[in-house]
C-alpha cells in the first residue's frame, strides 16, 4: 500500500472538490473493497476523502411515494430499514445474500454500487489485465474463468460485476444522485450507471473524477412477491456463480434481473413479458449475444433454471 | 522406556482422569486472545523490525535482474535481501525445492526477496519497489497431460511401487460383476488460519525462532541444515500453533527468510506470509487421477481389486499416493496397487491431512457404492461381506491389531435411520429440495513414533511437563495433563505443561496422527522415571505403589507427594520391532444426508455421522473435536475446495480465503461423532490411537454417494461443484 | 496455444505456457509509479477508545484498526488470518457493531468505541459465551476463536435487534436464535479446524440461558 494523505469532508460538495482537485484522491466510504486493493496495490490512491461525516447516512421519504437511500448508508442499515423490508424486499434480501455480517456493517449503499470485479488475475498484479492496467492484455480469457461473465463482454474483459445490492436495484428501476464539485447534481438511472467493459474496461461506471455519490432513490413501491435466489459454491459468504432478483405480480406479471452473468446488472426489460409463458423464448432473448467460455457456459442454463425456482416458489 | 510387548493391563485401565470429557487446559487463554502465536511475541526480543516477503511473478525460469534501489530508498527501510545476491540455501527435512536464494525459480511466488523495516506499512510499501526480470522457462503444469508417461513412484523401501497378489487380471476379466471407474480429485490448500508466521534473532552463532511449526525438532535440524549452522545453536518455540494439518510440518520461507533478514538487518525480524502468497508459496495437497477396478461375484464377494494412482509434484518426488487404504479395507484374493508419480513444476506438493488416504478414499469409497449398485446389494452390506479375516488383505504377512469396522459400520446404519435410504436416486423429495444419503467406509493408520519429556515435580506438589510437542489444536495440552495428573496421581490443575520448546526433550511432534499416542506414551514414560526416583527417595519401590490424590500409597506406609521435594526425570518411549506383525489403524462408519436443489443443484448436508474405532479415546471431548474438523474439511473436498491451476502460467489462480473456497457455518450441520469403547494393547502403552486423520478418510465420499442418491447423476471429479451435475437433473417446469 | 498477451513491451510480456523462454519484468504494482515516488508516510494522532480505555496513538495512515490493535496497542488478540476480509479472525466490535478490523483504517475510527477480545473477559472472568466456547469445545488451534466468540456476541444481539438475514423465511419478520440463523449469521467467521458444530451448541447454550 502507498502512502497517502487522509482529510475527512464535512460536506459533500466538499468532499466532490477534495477529490477533483487532487490528482491521485479517492473518495473512502467503508473501505471494505478500497483497501482491500490498496493493500495488493491493485488501487493506488494517494490522497483519500473520508465521507463518513457529511451526512449521507439516512434512509428517507422521497417526496414522490419513493425512498431516498444515503451514500453513507450501511448495508446492515439499509436491509434492515421496516420500509425497505416492506416495500422493497428484494433489496433487503440481495444484500443479506451478500459478503457477512462485518462486512455488511461496514459496507455502504454507495461503495457496493462501485465495487469493482473479483477476477483472481484482476487481483493478481503479475497478470495481465486491461480493467486494473489498461492494455496490458486479459488473462482471464483463456484462463479461469468459471466465475466470470457470460455476456455483455468484450476481448478485454470478461470480468463480472459481483455485487448484490445492485441486481435488486436494477429490477426495482433505482437512481443514482451524485454530486460534482461545482454543485452540480445528476441522476442516473441505475440502468446506465455500470458501463460494459469494450475497449475501456478500467472504466467500470459512468461517475466523473470527483463526482460522488450521494444518494439512491427508489420510487414507489411496486408490491408484488420479491425474491432473491443466489446461487454459489458455498452456503454463504461467497459470491454468486448466478443470481436472479425478481419480483412477481400477482397476474404473473415479472421483473427480473440476473447478477453473476454480466459486468453490470443483467436485465432485459423487453424479454419481460415473455417470460410467464414461455421462458425459455424469453431467457433466450435476455442473453441474446452471450459469448461464454467453456468454464462458465452453465450459467446460462443456471440462471433458467434459478429463475424457474423462483416462479415455482412464487406459485407455492 | 520400550514397548517391546503388547501392553497388558495397566493403571490406564482404572483410569480416572484420562479417557474423561475434559475442556482444553489451554482453553481460558485462547478464548480470551491471551495465548500467543509466533507473531504476536512483542515481549520475546527487543526493537523487532518488520519483514515483507516478495514472491516470484513466473512458475518457471530464472531471474535475470533484480533491482533494489528504490526499495532500499524508501521510507523506513533497514535492510532488503535479495534471491539473487543469496546463495540458494540447503533443502531441509522434505523440502523439495530451496526456500531461498540463487536465481533459478521453480514455482510461482516462490520467495524471492525481503524487504525489513521499521514498521509494517513501510515494509510492504518499499516491497512493491523491487523491479525483477526473468527468463521465463517452460514447465509441465498439466497433470492429465504427464500422467500417461509417469514412472511408477518408489516406495518406502526405494522399490517401484507396484504390488500385485494373485492373479488380478484374469480374476478380473472372469468376474461376474465388474467395475472399472477413474476418478479425479484436486490440488488442495491446507489454508490454516494463522498464516506461517516467524520471529527470528540472532545472538551471535545462536538463532532463535519464534515460529508456527508441528514438529519443532525436524525443524531444528533442517534449518541447521539449511543454513548451514549447528542444530546446537537453533532454538525453536512454538507454543500456540493457528493450525498446520500438514502444511507446517516443515521449515518453510517464513522462517528463512526471516533468519536470513534477520542476519542482514543485525536485529530481530518478524514476517508472516501474506495470505495471497500462501498457497503457491507453500505446499498443497497434490491433485490425483485414480483408475479403479472392482470384480466381483453375483454374491457380493470381491475377488479383484486394483487401484493404480497418479500425482505429480515437483522433481518427481513424493506425491500423494491414492492407493493406501486399499490392501487394507477388503477382502479379495487377487489385487494389483500402482503409484505413479510424475514430474510438474506447480509448486511443491507435500503431506496435507491423512496425505494419501484422503483423496483415496475420496475415490475408493465412490467406487464400492458403484459396485453395490451393480450388485443391486446396499452398500453397507458390500462392505460387511468383505470384511477380511484376521490379517491384512493385501500384506496377509500382517495382523489387525484390532478392527471393528463391521461394528462401526452396523452401528452408524442404525443409529442414521440408514433404512430410509432409497436404493433407487431420486426417490425422497422435500418440496424443492432431493434429499439423498450415502455412506463410505474408513482407513487410517495409526503409527506412533519415539517421543521423550522431561517431568517435574516441585516443591509445592506441582508436575511441570516439558516436552516438544506441539499442540496445533489437536488437544496435546490436555491430554499430556490428563496423562500426567493420571500417572503422578494428582488433580489436572497440579499439572503445568509447556510445549513446542526445542529446548525441551524431543517429542514425536504433530503429524500423520500419532502425535496423541506418541506424546502420552512419552510424557507416561517420563512419568514412570519420576516414580521410581521418588520411590528411591522415599525408600519403597514405585512400581507397587498407588500414586492418588497428591499421595502415595504403599502397603501400610503412604506419602505426601511434596515429601520427596523437588525431583526430575526424563524418558522416552521407543516402539519395539514386534510391531511391524501388525497392521495398527484405525476405522470409521461415514455417512451422510444431503439436500440438493431440483432447480439449480445446490447442495446442503443436512447431517452428518461417524461412527470410529480408535482404541483408548484419551480425552473424549477434543477427540470429537478432532474427527467433526476433519470431517468439515471432507465437506469442503467433497464439494468446494479446488486450487485452480492455470496451465499456461502454471500457478495456483484462486490463491487466497476468497477464491479458494472453505466450508462456512452455513455449510456444515450438527455432527454426531461416537466412539467404539475399543483398547489397541498394539500401539502403545495407553492402548488409545489417533483420530484427527481418521476423521477425513471417508466423509467426502459418503457425501458425493449422497449427492448421487438424490440425484441420479454419478459425478467422478472432484470438488462435486453443482455445474458438474445439474444440468442433468430432471427438466423444470 | 500460441496465444501472446501483450503488456506494454518495456513492462512485460506475459506469454502462454507453449512458448519458449520469455524475457519478463516484474514490477508487482501496476506499473505507474515513476522512479522515486515513493511518498514519505503520512501520520496522524489517533483517540479511539479501546475496551473503555482512550488511547491516544501517532499512526502512518496506512495502519489498519487491526494493525493498530496489535501492533502499537499490543492488542494480541485480535488476529490477521488472511488481512482481506476473506476470514473473520480480526472480528472485533465498533460502537456496538462487529466489523472486520483488517479492513478499516485506524483513522476512520477517531472517537470511536471499540470492544477486543480483552474487552470481552479475562481468564479470571470469562464472559458466558467465552466460558460457553470451553465448555462445548467451540475451537482447536484457537487462531480464529477470538473473532468467532465476539461475532457470537454480535450475532446474538443482531438477533435481538431484528437484523434480518439471508435464511429468514419472511424478510418483514423477527428471526428466532435457530441453529439455521446462527450459523447463516456466522458464515464470515470460518474455522479451518472445523469447529462449526461446537460453536453452534456453545451459542445456542448462550442464547438458551439469555431468553
Amino acid at each position: 500500500m502507498r502512502a497517502f494523505t487522509y482529510e475527512r469532508a464535512k460536506t459533500p460538495e466538499e468532499a466532490a472538490a477534495a477529490v477533483a482537485n487532487m490528482p491521485g484522491a479517492k473518495f473512502l466510504a467503508g473501505g471494505t473493497n478500497l483497501l482491500d486493493l490498496m493493500k495488493l496495490e491493485v488501487e493506488t490512491p494517494t490522497h483519500l476523502v473520508d465521507i463518513q461525516d457529511i451526512g449521507l447516512d439516512r434512509i428517507e421519504e422521497s417526496g414522490d411515494g419513493g425512498v431516498r437511500i444515503g451514500a453513507f448508508v450501511s448495508n446492515t442499515a439499509l436491509a434492515s430499514d421496516k420500509r425497505i423490508r416492506r416495500d422493497y424486499g428484494v433489496l433487503s434480501r440481495a444484500i443479506v445474500a451478500g459478503a457477512s455480517g462485518q462486512l455488511r456493517n461496514k459496507a455502504t449503499t454507495a461503495g457496493n454500487l462501485i465495487q469493482r470485479t473479483r477476477c483472481s488475475y484482476f487481483y493478481d498484479t503479475n497478470m495481465a489485465c486491461n480493467k486494473r492496467q489498461p492494455g496490458s492484455g486479459c488473462a482471464a480469457l483463456e484462463g479461469f474463468s468459471r466465475q466470470l461473465a457470460v455476456i455483455g463482454t468484450s476481448d478485454a474483459c470478461i470480468a463480472t460485476y459481483p455485487g448484490d445490492m445492485a441486481i435488486a436495484m436494477r429490477v426495482l428501476d433505482a437512481t443514482v444522485q451524485t454530486v460534482k464539485a461545482d454543485g452540480n447534481v445528476r441522476s442516473i438511472p441505475i440502468a446506465d450507471f455500470h458501463r460494459l467493459p469494450g475497449d475501456t474496461p478500467h472504466i467500470d461506471n459512468v461517475l466523473e473524477r470527483g463526482e460522488l455519490i450521494t444518494h439512491v432513490t427508489l420510487p414507489r413501491p411496486v408490491g408484488g412477491r420479491h425474491f432473491y435466489h443466489k446461487v454459489r459454491d458455498r452456503a454463504s459468504y461467497a459470491f454468486a456463480l448466478v443470481s436472479v432478483a425478481g419480483i412477481i405480480q400477482g397476474d404473473k406479471s415479472i421483473k427480473v434481473a440476473f447478477g453473476g452473468v454480466a459486468p453490470k446488472p443483467w436485465r432485459v426489460e423487453s424479454a419481460e413479458a415473455a417470460i410467464a409463458d414461455d421462458r425459455a423464448a424469453a431467457m433466450a432473448k435476455i442473453f441474446t449475444g452471450a459469448r461464454p467460455t467453456p468454464e462458465n457456459a452453465f450459467k446460462i442454463t443456471l440462471a433458467d433454471r434459478a429463475l424457474a425456482a423462483v416462479m415455482a416458489e412464487a406459485r407455492s | 522406556m520400550e514397548f517391546n510387548a503388547p501392553a497388558g493391563k495397566n493403571l490406564f485401565d482404572t483410569s480416572t482422569i484420562v479417557g474423561k470429557p475434559t475442556p482444553r487446559i489451554d482453553g481460558p487463554l485462547k478464548t480470551t486472545g491471551q495465548a500467543p502465536y509466533a507473531y504476536e511475541r512483542h515481549d520475546v526480543v527487543p526493537n523487532q523490525a518488520y519483514g515483507y516477503i516478495v514472491g516470484s511473478a513466473i512458475a518457471k525460469g530464472r531471474i535475470t535482474s533484480m533491482d533494489a534501489t528504490e526499495a532500499r530508498a524508501a521510507p523506513g527501510v533497514v535492510a532488503v535481501i535479495l534471491a539473487s545476491d543469496t546463495k540458494a540455501v540447503g533443502k531441509g527435512m522434505l523440502n523439495n525445492a530451496p526456500l531461498f536464494g540463487g536465481r533459478d525459480i521453480s514455482h510461482y511466488h516462490q520467495a524471492i526477496a525481503c524487504v525489513v523495516a521499521e514498521t509494517f506499512e513501510q515494509a510492504r510499501s518499499a516491497a512493491a519497489l523491487i523491479r525483477t526480470s526473468y527468463d521465463r522457462g517452460s514447465g509441465q503444469f498439466d497433470l492429465a497431460k504427464v500422467a500417461p508417461s509417469a514412472p511408477l513412484a518408489l516406495d518406502d523401501k526405494k522399490r517401484p511401487d507396484r504390488k500385485t497378489l494373485g492373479d488380478f487380471d484374469s480374476a478380473f476379466a472372469s468376474a461376474p460383476v465388474k467395475l472399472d471407474a477413474t476418478y479425479k480429485t484436486p490440488d488442495e490448500s491446507h489454508a490454516m488460519m494463522e498464516p506461517h508466521a516467524t520471529i527470528a534473532a540472532w545472538e551471535g552463532e545462536k538463532l532463535t525462532l519464534w515460529t508456527s511449526n508441528q514438529m519443532i525438532n525436524w525443524g531444528k535440524e533442517s534449518m541447521a541444515k539449511i543454513l548451514g549452522i549447528d542444530p546446537k545453536n537453533v532454538r525453536l518455540d512454538s507454543p500456540y500453533i493457528g493450525g498446520g494439518f500438514g502444511g507446517k510440518l516443515f521449515i518453510r520461507a517464513d522462517a528463512v527468510v526471516a533468519a536470513l533478514a534477520a542476519k542482514q538487518a543485525n536485529r530481530a525480524v518478524k514476517l508472516a506470509l501474506q495470505r495471497p502468497l500462501m498457497a503457491n508459496n507453500t505446499t498443497h495437497r497434490p491433485a490425483t487421477i485414480q483408475r479403479i477396478r472392482i470384480g466381483a461375484g453375483k454374491d457380493g464377494r470381491i475377488t479383484a481389486i486394483a487401484h493404480e494412482n497418479w500425482s505429480g509434484n515437483l522433481n518427481g518426488k513424493d506425491g500423494e499416493n491414492g492407493t493406501l487404504q486399499t490392501p487394507v479395507l477388503y477382502a479379495g484374493a487377487n489385487r494389483l496397487t500402482a503409484n505413479y508419480i510424475a514430474t510438474l513444476d506447480l509448486p511443491e506438493g507435500n503431506a496435507m491431512r491423512a496425505p494419501g488416504e484422503a483423496p483415496g478414499h475420496m475415490a475408493f469409497e465412490i467406487a464400492m457404492d458403484e459396485l453395490a449398485e451393480k450388485l443391486d446389494l446396499d452398500p453397507v452390506e458390500l462392505r460387511v461381506r468383505n470384511e477380511p479375516s484376521s490379517t491384512v488383505p493385501g500384506a496377509p504377512e500382517k495382523r489387525f491389531s484390532e478392527r471393528n469396522l463391521v461394528r462401526c459400520l452396523r452401528d452408524g446404519s442404525e443409529r442414521f435411520g440408514w433404512e430410509r435410504r432409497k436404493a433407487t436416486p431420486g426417490q425422497l423429495r422435500d418440496g424443492q429440495w432431493l434429499i439423498g444419503l450415502g455412506m463410505a467406509a474408513g482407513y487410517r493408520a495409526a503409527p506412533a513414533n519415539k517421543s521423550g519429556a522431561r517431568v517435574r515435580l516441585d516443591t509445592a506438589g506441582k508436575i511441570i511437563v516439558e516436552t516438544d510437542m506441539t499442540d496445533i489444536g489437536t488437544g496435546s495440552y490436555t491430554i499430556i495433563a490428563q496423562t500426567a495428573a493420571e500417572t503422578m496421581g494428582v488433580p489436572l490443575d497440579h499439572v503445568v505443561v509447556k510445549l513446542g520448546d526445542s529446548s525441551h526433550p524431543a517429542s514425536a511432534g504433530s503429524g500423520g496422527q500419532w502425535g496423541a499416542a506418541s506424546s502420552t506414551a512419552g510424557v507416561y514414560a517420563a512419568c514412570v522415571s519420576l516414580r521410581r526416583k521418588i520411590g528411591e527417595k522415599l525408600g519403597f519401590n514405585a512400581d507397587d505403589a498407588t500414586f492418588r490424590d497428591g499421595r502415595i500409597i504403599m502397603g501400610e506406609r503412604s506419602f505426601e507427594l511434596t515429601e520427596a521435594g523437588a525431583l526430575s526425570a526424563e524418558d522416552s518411549i521407543d516402539f519395539g520391532k514386534f510391531k511391524d506383525d501388525y497392521d495398527v489403524g484405525t476405522y470409521a462408519g461415514h455417512f451422510a444426508e444431503v439436500a440438493v436443489n431440483a432447480y439449480t443443484g445446490e447442495t446442503r448436508i443436512q447431517r452428518m455421522l461417524a461412527v470410529c474405532d480408535a482404541g483408548r479415546i484419551l480425552n473424549p471431548l477434543s477427540a470429537r473435536s478432532q474427527v467433526i474438523g476433519a470431517m468439515v474439511m471432507a465437506a469442503g473436498a467433497a464439494m468446494m475446495e479446488e486450487l485452480v491451476v492455470d496451465k499456461r502460467f502454471g500457478f495456483f489462480v484462486n490463491h487466497d480465503l476468497a477464491g479458494y473456497e472453505v466450508p462456512v457455518h452455513a455449510d456444515i450441520p450438527h455432527q454426531e461423532v461416537v466412539f467404539l469403547d475399543t483398547l489397541d494393547p498394539i500401539v502403545s502403552p495407553m492402548k488409545a490411537k489417533g483420530v484427527g486423520e481418521l476423521g477425513i478418510c471417508g466423509p467426502a465420499a459418503a457425501i458425493a454417494n449422497a449427492i448421487y442418491n438424490a440425484t441420479g447423476v454419478r459425478v467422478r471429479e472432484y470438488p462435486i461443484t453443482l455445474d458438474k451435475y445439474f444440468e442433468k437433473l430432471p427438466a423444470v417446469a | 496455444m500460441a496465444e501472446i498477451l501483450h503488456f506494454t513491451p518495456s513492462r512485460r510480456e506475459v506469454m502462454a505456457a507453449g512458448a519458449a523462454s520469455a524475457a519478463v519484468t516484474s514490477f508487482p504494482a501496476n506499473a505507474q509509479r515513476v522512479a522515486g515516488s515513493a511518498k514519505p508516510p503520512s501520520k496522524m494522532p489517533v483517540s479511539i477508545e479501546i475496551n473503555g480505555q482512550p488511547v491516544q496513538l501517532n499512526l502512518d495512515t496506512r495502519t489498519t484498526l487491526l494493525d493498530a490493535l496489535r501492533e502499537h496497542a499490543k492488542l494480541n488478540g485480535t488476529k490477521k488470518g488472511c488481512d482481506h476480509g476473506q476470514c473473520g479472525a480480526c472480528t472485533v466490535i465498533v460502537n456496538g457493531k462487529r466489523i472486520n478490523s483488517c479492513l478499516s483504517l485506524a483513522v476512520q475510527h477517531e472517537g470511536d468505541k471499540v470492544t477486543t477480545i480483552e474487552g470481552i473477559g479475562t481468564p479470571e472472568n470469562l464472559h458466558p459465551m467465552q466460558a460457553a466456547f470451553i465448555k462445548f469445545d467451540g475451537y482447536q488451534c484457537g487462531y480464529c476463536t477470538p473473532g468467532q466468540i465476539c461475532s457470537a456476541i454480535a450475532v446474538l444481539d443482531e438477533i435481538k435487534a431484528g437484523v434480518p438475514s439471508h435464511v429468514q423465511g419472511d424478510i418483514t419478520g423477527r428471526a428466532k436464535a435457530s441453529n439455521m440463523e446462527m450459523r447463516e449469521r456466522m458464515s464470515g467467521n470460518i474455522c479451518r479446524c472445523g469447529a462449526y458444530s461446537n460453536i453452534a451448541e456453545a451459542m445456542a447454550d448462550v442464547a438458551g440461558r439469555r431468553t
